[in-house]
């Protein structure tokens, strides 16, 4: 028998026994700080006003859970307002876009048209310019346009990405041309073609390209900011800026973390429901570019 | 063929039209405000065309600050978020169970809205009347002194702001090099392992040369991203961002457009093209300094 | 140093989830492999060669057994440090290091009191690459190199730590046919110079009956037999041995045994001294291409379909209705000349080249000629 074997043996397992040790407790502990935000709004959400303000020192724990800030949340400031507004701009700007972004993708995956190439590669250099580069003249267009406090004003900027074609055609790109010589010869249309083949073929693309708009359209704040002064027309990231800083939220904070914890919610559940496919989208989307 | 032509830039229209508009027409404009001198929106006037909004820019003291504060806000975050999640993501990819559970746990914060929880940030680190606030407790009780956060002094202010940015940022980067390490051929760690390697020769060896690009990209993303940090700020310090010493490059933009200084598009334009000129330098830089160090194999 | 396995098994939890069935992909392996020898795993695609290999490598823990090398027991001990050369599939060469890296890589490793300075380490690098015939691409990148190069590269790699055992999987499969000829010649020689005890793996029965000291023959995870490449190709113990040596594939017919004698249909092909077989029972009768000799008043009548002149030698392609082969292959001298106008050919048999087979077990069945 080897006795140094027998050593080398011992100490691998003790060594591999610290090494998954020190991973666990640092994963652990980075989940712990991910966490602890949203555990505390949440925390904080139910917690009542008086209550709050008489912890000197906060407590990780309530006994007296109460609603009350939720339902304050959604008639004394108009919470549910910004949700609706939210709502709609998400789906009309997601939906527009898929229609403008699809045609374009097409054009440029299937269809032969003169100076297709040099057009996609002044196209494709329009990936590099930054919003905030364009975003002066836009604010200026749309004042102009008399489109300020309206959704049409906060949607149509937001209708085209570039990156998205990108994806998209780079997609399309990949289903064989005799698919498309098939469907010629059987007098299938361009757009039956599109709509019955393309579409369906590249659906997993064409959901994370939903999932990635949503989620920018739900949390965008610097445009709506920009376009919209009048309350009516504020998204969610507006509205609770605007609580915060000149409406009920600035000393009511379980009332703020209760309009926190609302905003929240509606993508937190979606992204428990789509989680995969939410992950696997971002992971493709943010290594393409 | 030219009722396919035809065709084509029929279906190309809508996204044409609205890039025209929105992107084309802008980009050229930005670059015609930058030149109108002094052009305030209210008046619809300007005084001449020159260089001196880019020098009434870079004479500004807001705008002084807002480029210090996005330097030091990239410099510390980058390389700190990056690197933070290159560890999460070889822990992450070292184990098995409860794998995924930690996974989905990690990337929370991107589906979560900026704003939203960055007002968590300012509270946990808030001291107001009633309350130090949380982290001002933990600081006491470990012995420290409590300090404001929010309120108080620049190198905390900018501290709560550079802790904020890397916890929103990390998720996205976790995500990346997780993937990254899972595309490297376990055959690779194999065959390290049959010739003796040590854990750490395999990570720099192998694992890190056959991973550089991703890194290199993050890192390029990371930098672009953070030039253009703008709505955590507001997150947590409120939209009044100059007052508070915390303003970014982005925010002084958006701040002559609108709010105090009463709509001067074409000082915001010349900070745009500012911004954007340090951006395209820098990755540049970054571009020649990978060709060096970065494996593409 | 010789390697020792002792009822090594390897089970692998089944990957439907529903059943709780496990893949037993080597079972109970117990052989053993003598120093300086250069040995073939021999076996169809999942039979658990690779696997075994793994488990000598230390990429894989058995799940029962032991591995010894030499005197020592292995089987716990992490592969960093048993001190094996290893050469993958698919080389597994670092593609972002240059030959010489890849080459030097394993040196680099070395601690304590083996560690080697630059100019030893340069030096033990050149004298493998020198071995592989390698030594004019040490600046090169594995990607600006040639399939047997690449082959080449990954040899000296794993034999420039002087490897106690030199492990090969399926070395030569990534090869075109006249290079894996070339190579595998190669392969024997290298393995002489150095004397290092060889195991390799491979799904290729001429690769491993050519140039193995012996061979391992697997299925379903079981050793059906182990010997030298000719003793288990002339004394196959089963039928699947029997059938899987040999190009072109052993001729495998319907028989039957009736007292001493071998039947195929009706005509009694042979005679036999003593036979282990009590009763008369249907049998399988395997006869080797080489193992018919043409005669005019031979017992075997087979259908002609044609004559394939290959030189040295004759190859009768015919058919017969009790055979399982589509087509039964002969090969005889080219001093023979077959009537093709004839619908028939007429063989008789050599003993050594033809066994019989139990057919229910595929067990051989033993007998002897006067």
């Amino acid at each position: 028998m080897n006795t140094e074997y027998e050593k080398i043996e011992r100490n691998t397992l003790i060594r591999e026994r610290v090494r998954k040790g020190i991973i666990y407790t640092c994963l652990t502990i980075w989940a712990i700080l991910v966490l602890f935000p949203f555990y505390w709004m949440l925390l904080t959400s139910i917690k009542g006003y008086s209550a709050y303000n008489g912890e000197y020192i906060p407590k990780f724990y309530t006994l007296s859970p109460t609603l009350e800030n939720y339902s304050q949340a959604f008639t004394a400031v108009s919470l549910g307002k910004y949700l609706l507004n939210t709502v709609i701009f998400t789906l009309a700007t997601t939906a527009l876009m898929i229609v403008v972004i699809t045609l374009a993708a097409f054009a440029f995956a299937r269809l032969q048209f003169r100076g297709k190439n040099l057009v996609f590669a002044l196209f494709l250099s329009l990936m590099m310019i930054p919003n905030e580069l364009v975003v002066i003249t836009n604010f200026v267009t749309v004042t102009n346009l008399n489109m300020r406090n309206t959704f049409l004003g906060l949607i149509l900027p937001s209708i085209t990405s570039v990156f998205y074609i990108y994806l998209l055609k780079e997609n399309f790109a990949l289903i064989p041309d005799d698919l498309y010589y098939a469907a010629k010869v059987d007098g299938t249309s361009d757009l039956r073609y599109l709509r019955k083949v393309m579409i369906p073929i590249c659906k997993p693309t064409m959901v994370t390209i939903i999932i990635l708009k949503v989620i920018e359209c739900w949390n965008s704040y610097v445009w709506p900011r920009l376009i919209t002064d009048d309350a009516n027309y504020f998204l969610v990231s507006n509205g609770i800026q605007e609580l915060r800083e000149n409406g009920m939220g600035r000393e009511n904070i379980p009332l703020m973390m209760a309009a926190v914890v609302a905003i929240s919610l509606p993508l937190i559940v979606l992204f428990i429901i789509f989680r995969k496919k939410i992950m696997a989208g971002v992971a493709r989307g943010g290594t393409k570019g | 063929m030219d009722n396919n032509n035809r065709k084509a830039w029929l279906y190309l229209l809508p996204a044409f039209l609205f890039l025209g508009v929105f992107m084309i027409y802008p980009l050229v404009d930005v670059f015609i405000y930058s030149f109108e001198e002094g052009y305030n929106f209210a008046s619809q006037s300007y005084f001449g065309t020159g260089g001196y909004n880019y020098s009434y820019v870079l004479h500004d003291t807001y705008f002084l600050q807002a480029l210090k504060n996005t330097f030091i806000l990239v410099i510390i975050t980058v390389p700190l978020s990056t690197g933070l999640a290159l560890l999460i993501s070889l822990g992450l990819s070292s184990i098995k169970p409860l794998r995924d559970l930690y996974q989905t746990v990690f990337f929370l914060p991107y589906v979560t809205n900026t704003l939203a929880v960055g007002m968590v940030f300012m509270v946990l680190f808030k001291k107001t009347a009633y309350s130090d606030g949380l982290v001002n407790l933990l600081i006491t009780k470990l012995g420290g002194t409590s300090v404001d956060f929010i309120n108080g002094p620049y190198w905390a202010k900018m501290m709560v702001m550079c802790i904020y940015t890397v916890w929103i940022v990390m998720p996205f980067k976790i995500l990346i090099l997780t993937s990254a390490l899972a595309s490297v051929n376990p055959l690779y760690y194999n065959a390290a392992k049959v010739d003796g390697t040590s854990k750490f020769r395999i990570f720099y060896k192998i694992t890190l040369p056959m991973i550089s690009p991703m890194i290199f990209y993050l890192v390029i993303t990371g930098f672009i991203g953070a030039f253009k940090a703008y709505a955590d700020e507001v997150a947590i310090f409120g939209t009044d961002l100059n007052a508070a010493k915390m303003n970014t490059i982005v925010g002084y933009v958006y701040d002559m457009l609108y709010g105090d200084s009463g709509g001067y598009p074409s000082f915001g334009a010349a900070a745009a093209i500012i911004l954007f000129a340090i951006v395209l330098t820098i990755t540049v830089i970054n571009l020649l300094v990978s060709r060096k160090h970065v494996t593409y194999a | 140093m010789k390697v020792v396995l002792e009822h090594l098994t390897k089970r692998f939890p089944s990957r439907n989830k529903k059943s709780n069935e496990e893949v037993i992909a080597a079972n109970d392996l117990t052989f053993e492999i003598p120093d300086g020898k250069l040995i073939g795993l021999l076996g169809p695609s999942g039979c658990g060669k690779s696997t075994t290999l793994n488990m000598i490598s230390g990429l894989l823990k058995p799940t029962e057994g032991k591995i010894f090398f030499g005197e020592d027991d292995v089987t716990d001990l992490p592969a960093e440090h048993r001190g094996v050369g290893l050469v993958f599939q698919s080389y597994a060469l670092y593609p972002h290091l240059t030959v010489r890296q890849n080459i030097t890589f394993p040196l680099e490793n070395l601690k304590g009191d083996k560690k080697l300075t630059k100019e030893q380490m340069a030096e033990k690098a050149l004298e493998a690459a020198k071995l592989v015939q390698i030594d004019q691409l040490m600046d090169r990148k594995p990607s600006e190199l040639s399939g047997g190069q690449q082959q080449r590269v990954a040899i000296a790699r794993a034999l420039v730590k002087m490897p106690k055992v030199l492990l090969l999987d399926e070395p030569l499969s990534n090869l075109d046919a006249r290079l894996r000829l070339q190579t595998r010649e190669e392969l024997r020689r290298i393995q002489r110079e150095t004397g290092i005890t060889t195991i390799f793996v491979t799904h290729d029965q001429e690769e491993a009956m050519s140039i193995s000291d012996s061979i391992v023959v697997m299925k379903d995870g079981l050793v059906h037999q182990i010997g030298k490449p000719q003793e288990v190709y002339d004394n196959p113990v089963n039928l699947f041995v029997a059938k899987f040596l040999g190009t072109p594939p052993i001729n495998v017919f319907q028989g039957s045994v009736r007292g001493k004698d071998i039947y195929i249909g009706e005509e009694k092909v042979l005679e036999t001294n003593s036979l282990q077989l009590s009763n008369d029972s249907d049998v399988v009768v395997a006869v080797r291409p080489e193992g018919f000799l043409l005669d005019e008043n031979g017992p075997l009548t087979l259908n002609l379909d044609r004559v394939e002149v290959m030189g040295r030698d004759i190859s009768v392609v015919s058919t017969h209705p009790d055979c399982e082969n589509a087509s039964i292959r002969s090969i005889i001298d080219s001093d023979n000349e077959v009537n093709t106008d004839s619908k028939t050919v007429r063989f008789s048999l050599k003993p050594k080249k033809m066994h019989i087979f139990n057919k229910e077990t595929g067990e051989r069945i033993p007998f002897t000629v006067k």
